[in-house]
């Protein structure tokens, strides 16, 4: 079992109050809510923070940690003998789990709501929530993707161990970023007939250094060079569903958006987005002799001026 | 071990819900759900073809809304009424932001 530092978590002294315990929480939960935090890393720091609030915030499992002692976070430890014969159970059974599940499983046996033989018990299973990331080629082409989450499994004595799941799920048509799916009865299993906690996933779409999403339609820059822009010519454009070939008409200014119709992410019901290839007109950074006499040439013969107005 | 899980329900606007669906899947109490509903935050929907009147029906994708609002109640020790300010200001940001990323990427 690893040790969690709880006070670190939370920034307090070993002393503090229940005032001071609520008011440290208050403020890292502002911070990193990830209902209300921006911060990526927003989730498993209010997790953290959760977690040391709940022992901290309750006087009999904060007497219980404190028994405990400081320890440096992370290091491995056995409970004590006292805690491990509650269980039935000794040394590395406690590997796989978690303080706060421990914590909470000797809170509730202490209230008399562990799970006893003889007693019937009806609970509801546990609700998983996870986060996937999936690329925009899996969008578009349709893909199965694994996600894997660290779920308790209750022993007979209601202590929590922490298992890992895969679940292998199908990435939906038109599936839109931020979308979540629920799977009902996919969580952790009920109790005593109690109904199975479902899974909710959900799934964001992986930046991607080509093209940048805007509902179903897709943007992607177009570069040209500054004879391509004023000749026109026909440039290779890549698309999710392979590289087709753009006419480029003479006279394209930076900015122009041509429309590669049907190229962007597919709609729920078969309908899809659009590809808008936008012009930008690159210069090489470095000329040689002779290109540099054809500009020269082209500066002396040209009466083009940007600008002056036309 | 690698478990196949079928049949994924959308929290979007293709499904529909129920009032109880809402309460029992967000644990939320009936009437902060009802307070969440009286204030506008929580849009009944009106499919096509259907009576106004009658049973609440919502889209799915209110149950999104409707566990967010449970956690912020409990994290935060929120009333009825702070939580629906907190979602109606949470709907305005998650609104705003896709308008914001759906420009940004028409930028060069």
């Amino acid at each position: 079992m690893k040790f969690k530092d709880y006070y670190q978590i939370l920034g307090l002294e070993r002393t503090a109050t229940a005032a001071e315990i609520k008011s440290a929480y208050r403020k890292l939960a502002h911070k990193y809510h990830p209902d209300v935090s921006k911060d990526p890393a927003g989730e498993e720091r209010f997790k953290e923070i959760a977690e040391a609030y709940a022992t901290l915030k309750d006087p009999e499992k904060r007497a219980e940690y404190d028994q405990l002692g400081q320890r440096r976070p992370g290091e491995n430890f056995e409970p004590p003998p006292d805690w491990q014969s509650q269980f039935h159970e000794s040394g590395s059974a406690f590997d796989d789990v978690d303080l706060a599940d421990l914590l909470a499983a000797m809170a509730a046996a202490r209230h008399g709501r562990g799970r006893r033989a003889g007693e019937p018990l009806k609970r509801a299973g546990q609700d998983y929530e996870a986060k996937t990331e999936v690329s925009l080629e899996q969008v578009y082409a349709g893909a199965e993707v694994d996600v894997t989450l660290a779920v308790p499994e209750y022993d007979a004595q209601g202590l929590a161990h922490r298992v890992s799941r895969t679940f292998r799920v199908r990435v939906p048509k038109g599936l839109q970023d931020g979308q979540r799916l629920r799977l009902a009865g996919k969580g952790g299993a009920g109790i005593g007939g109690g109904k199975n906690g479902d899974l909710y996933i959900m799934m964001t779409l992986a930046p991607h250094p080509r093209y940048r999403v805007s509902g179903r339609d897709l943007y992607t820059d177009l570069p040209l060079a500054p004879w391509e822009a004023v000749l026109g010519g026909s440039v290779q454009v890549p698309t999710l569903g392979g590289t087709v070939e753009l006419t480029v008409p003479p006279a394209t200014m930076a900015g122009r958006r041509f429309r590669l119709a049907r190229r962007g992410l597919p709609g729920t019901g078969g309908e899809h987005g659009d590809l808008y290839a936008v012009v930008r007109i690159e210069v090489p950074k470095t000329v040689d002799a002779e290109e540099r006499k054809l500009f020269q040439q082209l500066a002396a013969h040209s009466r083009f001026n940007p600008r002056r107005p036309h | 071990m690698r478990i196949h899980a079928d049949d994924p329900v959308w929290l979007n606007e293709a499904a529909l819900c129920s009032f109880d669906d809402l309460v029992e899947l967000s644990g939320l109490a009936p009437s902060e759900l009802a307070m969440l509903v009286e204030s506008g935050v929580l849009q009944p929907a009106q499919p096509e073809g259907e009576e106004a009147a009658g049973g609440s029906v919502f889209y799915a994708s209110c149950i999104v809304q409707v566990r967010s609002a449970r956690r912020l109640r409990d994290d935060f020790e929120l009333d009825a009424a702070g939580l629906a300010v907190a979602v109606n200001l949470l709907g305005r940001i998650q609104e705003l932001e896709r308008q914001l990323q759906a420009l940004t990427a028409r930028q060069p």
